[in-house]
């Protein structure tokens, strides 16, 4: 478990926004993304990434991937910082980091069918490979992700939306990498089909040795997958621990207001339990506020919160928490009996 | 295999049915099923064997002059089929001219067989350049954005700014009248519109996640450009592409009408039409003849051009 395979160093992602009819020459605004983000992903272990939207957890995991420059910081892969490579050697180290996509659907190119989808990385990466060792490949990743592989010549419209996330998975894995980024693999897709998919994810990283990192805003997915949880707002990450340390013992406001609201499935416990509601809205991140982001919703804010970003602060050993107070913010309650 | 046995067989259960359904064939589908289509394609099938068998069939040159007929056009050259006891014009055994002289006593229906080989050609090879440059420069533009994107762009629009048909008449007297100045010239500005309905087209496909899995994936941007954004372009550029070949077709005629297009002894539509016309009260049939093939091969293209619209974007109904 020690052994580090990606780790993001003070990431940051700004984006330019340009201000409503702006002249060529004025400055656009800045929209901080992501700010001065630093996670782990170690080998074999599943990240889980929690936030509500907005937050940028998807924002992190393209610049991870390398479909958003980052602004600042570092992005290393096994100790190698992989935002300085050349377009060529970045595009090569597509094969060791493969995404998966929240809308089956569209990320499968309607004119392709199933077959030429699933093969393009191993054609990308693998060019060694002949034509038949290829579609070889490709119908022993479709049989392992649970599709028929005589449906290669299919289209992706022909397929249901759970079947068309086990393309896309498929399409993810057939280049063995060592790290999948699961964007909301499961938020488009039904309750009873969202457990197949979480569960063949899970099955496929223990057959695989692979690392997961996991995004989605529904905590009792990421729960269930997760061997760690960051949890991110407005860019920054707040809290980061074990899955059984953040949602059973949250130390951060928000996320034990983020925990509270996950509903309990038993209707005596669900009426008694103490729920802090965050009121107010997630605040623009063309302009934070100053100093805790959270500030502005947070119900155990102080006026020294506005000064400086708080650091990250061990609570328990790797359990870490960006709020001094945490200590305070106990009498919210909120966790969730697990 | 991680999938449990009651799983898979769920999933074979809802497993698509029936042969593999690609989109283009479902576009076939709906584009033969549109009645206005399939006889503008029919039509089209007729001009375009009329004009590859129309030279084995034809009795004379293009070039040879009829001097039995010559002198009385007005009278005798009026089509074969027309000719009978109170007229001039000698049986079709006698002479061949099913379609009647034009005023140089010169078989038409060789010559509206030539006519029709030079204005199809004008018309697919504009549009062709039109779908290859266009395509391409509008992707590749439209791809990669940014500065590269603007200044790509300002070139088209330079060009465009440009009064085409003025240039186009300069290049022909200044270089000569040829087939070959005709298609660089036309060449030049069929692709124009194309690149700036393919950039618009791009830029919308590159916000989308195929595209963004091919980029993570690490595919290299001009395979991304070919795989990916180009077949997703076909579609429009199909149909745009069906519509460009009867303005191009109008382009030449309108050049060649004005006396500035292919050369004597050959001809085009354009060409036919404007001698007809000269010709109108005398032998209206000069006129009527390559007119009805103008405007029946236009009405043609139109049609497959609306029902490849349809067919290939059932959405904007």
């Amino acid at each position: 478990m020690t052994d580090v395979l990606l780790e993001t160093r003070d990431l940051d992602v700004t984006f330019d926004i340009a201000k409503r009819g702006a002249m060529p020459w004025t400055r656009p605004d800045a929209l901080q993304a992501v700010s001065k983000a630093n996670l782990t992903v170690h080998r074999g272990e599943t990240l889980g990434l929690v936030g509500e939207s907005g937050s940028g957890k998807s924002t992190l995991a393209r610049a991870i991937v390398g479909t958003v420059r980052p602004t600042g910081g570092r992005v290393l892969w096994k100790g190698r910082d992989i935002t300085a490579l050349k377009p060529a050697e970045r595009r090569a180290h597509g094969r060791h980091v493969q995404m998966v996509f929240q809308d089956p659907l569209a990320a499968l190119d309607p004119r392709m069918n199933v077959g030429q989808i699933i093969a393009e990385p191993l054609k990308t990466h693998r060019g060694d490979l002949d034509a038949k060792e290829q579609r070889r490949r490709v119908g022993e990743m479709m049989e392992r992700v649970g599709l028929l592989p005589n449906l290669q010549n299919r289209y992706p419209h022909e397929f249901s939306g759970g079947q068309c996330q086990r393309i896309g998975i498929a399409r993810a894995l057939i280049t063995e990498p060592e790290l999948v980024i699961c964007d909301e693999p499961v938020s488009a897709l039904d309750v009873s089909v969202q457990a197949q998919v979480v569960n063949l994810l899970k099955g496929l990283q223990k057959d695989m040795g692979l690392s997961l990192m996991f995004i989605a805003h529904d905590l009792s997915v990421v729960r269930h997958i997760s061997s760690r949880i960051d949890v991110l707002y407005l860019g920054r990450i707040v809290e980061t621990g074990t899955a059984a340390e953040v949602t059973g013992a949250p130390k951060h406001p928000y996320t034990r207001a983020l925990i509270s609201s996950v509903p309990i499935p038993d209707p005596r416990l669900e009426r008694t339990r103490h729920r802090p509601v965050l009121k107010g809205e997630l605040p623009s991140p063309m302009d934070p506020p100053s100093g805790c982001v959270f500030r502005t919703r947070c119900p155990i804010a102080r006026e020294s919160c506005a000064e400086a970003r708080p650091p990250l602060l061990e609570a328990a050993p790797g359990h870490c928490v960006a709020c001094p107070f945490y200590e305070d913010a106990g009498a919210m309650g909120g966790a969730v009996s697990a | 295999m991680v999938v449990s046995h009651s799983q898979s067989a769920a999933l074979t259960a809802a497993a698509p049915m029936g042969p593999p359904r690609s989109l283009w064939a479902d576009a076939r589908a709906r584009f033969f099923r549109n009645r206005a289509a399939v006889g503008g394609l029919v039509v089209l099938g007729l001009v375009a064997g009329f004009a590859i068998f129309g030279p084995f069939v034809a009795q004379h040159s293009i070039e040879e002059i009829n001097w039995s007929i010559l002198g009385k056009v007005d009278d005798a050259g009026g089509p074969c089929f027309l000719s009978g006891p109170d007229n001039e014009i000698p049986p079709c055994s006698e002479t061949g001219h099913w379609f009647g002289t034009d005023a140089q006593a010169r078989d038409l229906f060789a010559r509206t067989v030539q006519g029709t080989q030079i204005s199809l050609m004008v018309g697919v090879v504009g549009a062709l350049i039109a779908v290859l440059v266009g395509t391409i420069y509008g992707a590749v533009s439209g791809y990669f954005g940014g500065r590269l994107d603007n200044m790509m762009m300002r070139v088209v629009d330079v060009l465009m700014s440009v009064p085409y048909m003025f240039v186009l008449i300069l290049l022909l007297v200044v270089f000569g009248r040829s087939i070959l100045m005709l298609f660089i010239g036309i060449g030049l500005i069929s692709w124009l519109d194309m690149a700036r309905i393919a950039r618009g087209q791009t830029l919308s496909l590159r916000s989308r996640d195929f595209i963004e899995a091919a980029i993570a994936t690490g595919v290299h941007p001009f395979r991304i450009i070919l795989r990916h954004i180009v077949p997703n372009l076909l579609g429009v550029v199909i149909v745009y592409a069906t519509l460009l070949v009867p303005s191009m077709i109008i382009y030449e005629s309108f050049i060649s009408f004005l006396g500035l297009g292919v050369q004597e002894p050959l001809t085009s539509w354009g060409a036919l039409i404007n001698e007809g016309a000269d010709q109108m009260r005398q032998g209206l049939w000069m006129l009527l003849i390559p007119l009805a093939f103008f405007v029946v091969s236009l009405f043609g293209f139109f049609f497959v051009g609306d029902g490849l619209r349809d067919a290939l974007d059932p959405k904007d109904r």
